[in-house]
């Protein structure tokens, strides 16, 4: 019987196609869905009319129990696919899931003008309806949300990645700049990358500047602690500078004791640095003069 | 039991560990130096644990130990050659070795000595 149901209601939406879709049209335009020409209307009709037709097949297949069966997978993918683009396009999750929800109102007044007479197939009708899009509606949210985790995932990866260099950037002297706030993860790849870069380049004194770092707090200050100590066990003194006036205050009122030598800026470290390890820049034009006059 | 040479180079006592650290290796190691500390009157103690690739707590105590032994008998300790994961292992157990001088290199750490003593005289 359910069959014969979703037989007769494929048959419907199938022979009212062309009104159905522009009548979803305007209701996905009025609602918004366009974004501020993030989607063209063009793309936004052929993704429509592809998903009604995949939306009939399915209906026609008969099988109402849900939509994870087979006959509903051409529409899942298709829907998957929107999802996935428009996540990437910054639509909101509402904005995403309102492209399969706004089918509602259209498919509704449809049946109302079709099947005027008989309440009980209207009644029919409207749940098999209802029961299917709702269905589509969250596997839409489900594929928006699972691609926005992958997103943050490979942000976040680029990020571990991207702001742990460490740079020779004299005979001896390593300089670490950090940028962003320490947690124990970054603190183990800082760690790890400083350490063996001592080893492959001999250094004797490493710069840790931490201009970049927003915050220190009790937490920041421990991992800086533990670098700095692991470097000291591998020979290497170190140097924290690029230390803000608004930092500077607040490691003295939490009463944090770095125990390590610090330095306002960068240049302060390295001219440090460079004494430290018996080196000297001096000014050529000086040197030039001099032996110029001698 | 397999016993860790401990050599004499100018005024310092050189170790150099090639051997998985046990337990009472270390501890007669640490007996076996403080001996030759007092019978040669050596001035620095240099522990190379380049090789070691494993440490626990107890092996940590005992690098500390040693230089205790040593200060009270007026040597300075250097450790020199520690590899990036043992440094890390060692930081994560709380054993930063502080008082200890540490250096990369085995000449470096010689210089070290030469400076601290230098330094004290």
């Amino acid at each position: 019987m359910v069959d014969a149901d979703a037989a007769a209601l494929s048959g419907l939406i199938s022979n009212n196609e062309a009104k159905l879709l522009s009548a979803w049209l305007r209701s996905q335009l009025g609602a918004g869905s366009l974004r501020s020409g993030q989607i063209k209307e063009d793309e936004l009709k052929e993704q429509s009319r592809q998903f009604l037709r995949e939306f009939v097949q399915a209906l026609k297949s008969g099988n109402l129990d849900g939509i994870n069966g087979s006959e509903w997978k051409a529409a899942r993918d298709l829907l998957g696919d929107f999802s996935r683009s428009r996540a990437l396009q910054g639509f909101t999750p509402s904005e995403t899931a309102a492209f399969v929800f706004s089918m509602k109102e259209p498919l509704f007044t449809l049946l109302r003008e079709e099947i005027k007479n008989d309440a009980q197939r209207f009644a029919g009708h409207t749940w098999t309806i209802t029961k299917c899009l709702d269905a589509l509606g969250l596997y839409t949210t489900e594929v928006y949300q699972q691609s926005r985790d992958d997103i943050i995932k490979r942000q976040a990866q680029e990020l571990l990645e991207l702001s742990t260099p460490v740079v020779q950037i004299w005979d001896k002297i390593l300089a670490l700049p950090l940028i962003g706030t320490l947690d124990s993860e970054r603190t183990q790849t800082v760690m790890e990358n400083l350490l063996n870069h001592i080893v492959s380049s001999r250094a004797e004194i490493a710069i840790i500047d931490i201009t970049g770092v927003p915050t220190v707090d009790t937490l920041v200050a421990q991992h800086l602690i533990k670098t700095v100590s692991a470097a000291r066990l591998m020979g290497a003194d170190c140097i924290i500078s690029g230390i803000r006036p608004q930092i500077a205050q607040t490691i003295v009122h939490l009463g944090l004791q770095l125990d390590v030598i610090s330095k306002a800026t960068m240049a302060d470290a390295l001219e440090l640095a460079l004494r430290k390890t018996g080196q000297k820049v001096v000014s050529a034009l000086a040197t030039s003069a001099k032996g110029a006059s001698a | 039991m397999t016993q860790i040479p401990v050599l004499k180079i100018g005024c310092s006592l050189v170790v150099s560990i090639q051997i998985d650290m046990h337990d009472q290796v270390a501890l007669a190691l640490q007996d076996d130096l403080t001996e030759k500390l007092v019978s040669t009157r050596a001035r620095g103690v240099l522990i190379d644990i380049s090789a070691l690739d494993l440490v626990d707590s107890f092996i940590g105590r005992t690098i500390s130990n040693i230089a205790g032994i040593a200060k009270v008998l007026d040597a300075v300790t250097v450790v020199v050659g520690m590899r990036p994961a043992v440094a890390i292992t060692l930081v994560e157990l709380g054993m930063t070795l502080a008082g200890i001088k540490t250096a990369l290199t085995l000449e470096r750490g010689l210089a070290l000595i030469d400076d601290a003593l230098a330094a004290s005289d």
